[in-house]
């Protein structure tokens, strides 16, 4: 079973007693969630580019964005937190994120087993419909069972 | 290769260039509280952020002297297998370009902690190669 599902997982919450590591580094923004769903947005950040030039976002900080909000998706799905790692996890990136636009990303767990949950998501940097990338991730849920 | 340095996310990550091995720029990415995921870890997004770097690393060091690599290499997909967790120190991170076609560039990566023969996790990394006639 997964941990205890009568206690609701509140994502705010459990940020709420973080006041430093890389979400809070990167400025990661908890948008929503729902019962197998989670959506962060990360501002845009000249700190944050691949490229002074071009003022692009790097694809890294898209990462972490997708890896926290599908982390979080997990525990939604799960009901509480948890120990569980990322197995892997695939981002394909459909065109980059426009300058200055802050990026959101949605990921869904739409399957969850004892020992492992599937995640997908998506990111866009203001128009769902037009979405910079697409992930795939896979994570491990640790520390019960056997 | 010191285009790396150029980039404000590896600035950011606090990413800098080791040395070398196998020919390949080696990266590390000193421990600091800022990497941290909610489990008192390194940040799987800040691996991934290492790997890519890493690279991009890998192919710049292939390029002629002049060659802004920013503009010609573009990522289409990256894939990020994790090994074991990210304990909080360094992390080190080393490329191998696979292939660098007429269109795509195809690159391995790895980061490990202690002993580069236990990474912590590996990544293959699609970049698409534009022309520079389109740049």
């Amino acid at each position: 079973m997964p941990l205890d599902m009568a206690a609701a997982f509140d994502p705010a919450e459990l940020l709420a007693t973080h006041k430093t590591g890389h979400i809070v580094a990167l400025g990661l923004r908890f948008v929503a969630n729902g019962a197998d769903w989670c959506e962060f947005a990360i501002d845009y950040d000249r700190r944050l580019v691949s490229d002074a030039t071009s003022g692009i976002l790097a694809s890294g900080p898209i990462v972490s964005l997708m890896d926290t909000a599908a982390g979080f998706s997990v525990w939604t799905k799960r009901g509480g937190f948890g120990p569980q790692a990322t197995l892997d996890l695939r981002l394909d990136y459909l065109r980059p994120a426009r300058a200055g636009q802050a990026v959101t990303g949605r990921a869904e767990c739409y399957r969850l087993t004892r020992r492992v949950a599937f995640v997908r998501g998506l990111a866009h940097d203001g128009d769902p419909n037009d979405p910079v990338a697409h992930l795939t991730a896979t994570y491990m849920i640790l520390g019960e069972g056997k | 290769m010191s285009a790396v340095a150029l980039l404000p996310y590896a600035d950011f990550l606090g990413i800098r260039i080791e040395g070398e091995r196998n020919g390949a720029p080696l990266l590390v990415m000193p421990f600091s509280e800022g990497l941290l995921n909610l489990q008192n870890g390194i940040h799987g997004g800040a691996l991934a952020g290492l790997l890519e770097i890493a690279a991009t690393a890998a192919i710049d060091a292939t390029l002629e002297e002049g060659e802004d690599p920013r503009s010609v290499f573009k990522p289409i997909t990256v894939t990020v297998d994790f090994m074991r967790p990210g304990l909080p120190k360094d992390v080190y991170a080393c490329g191998q370009v696979v292939r660098v076609g007429g269109r795509i560039a195809n690159v391995a990566v790895t980061a490990w902690q202690d002993d580069p023969d236990r990474a912590i996790a590996a990544a293959r990394m699609n970049l698409a190669i534009t022309p520079p006639a389109e740049k």
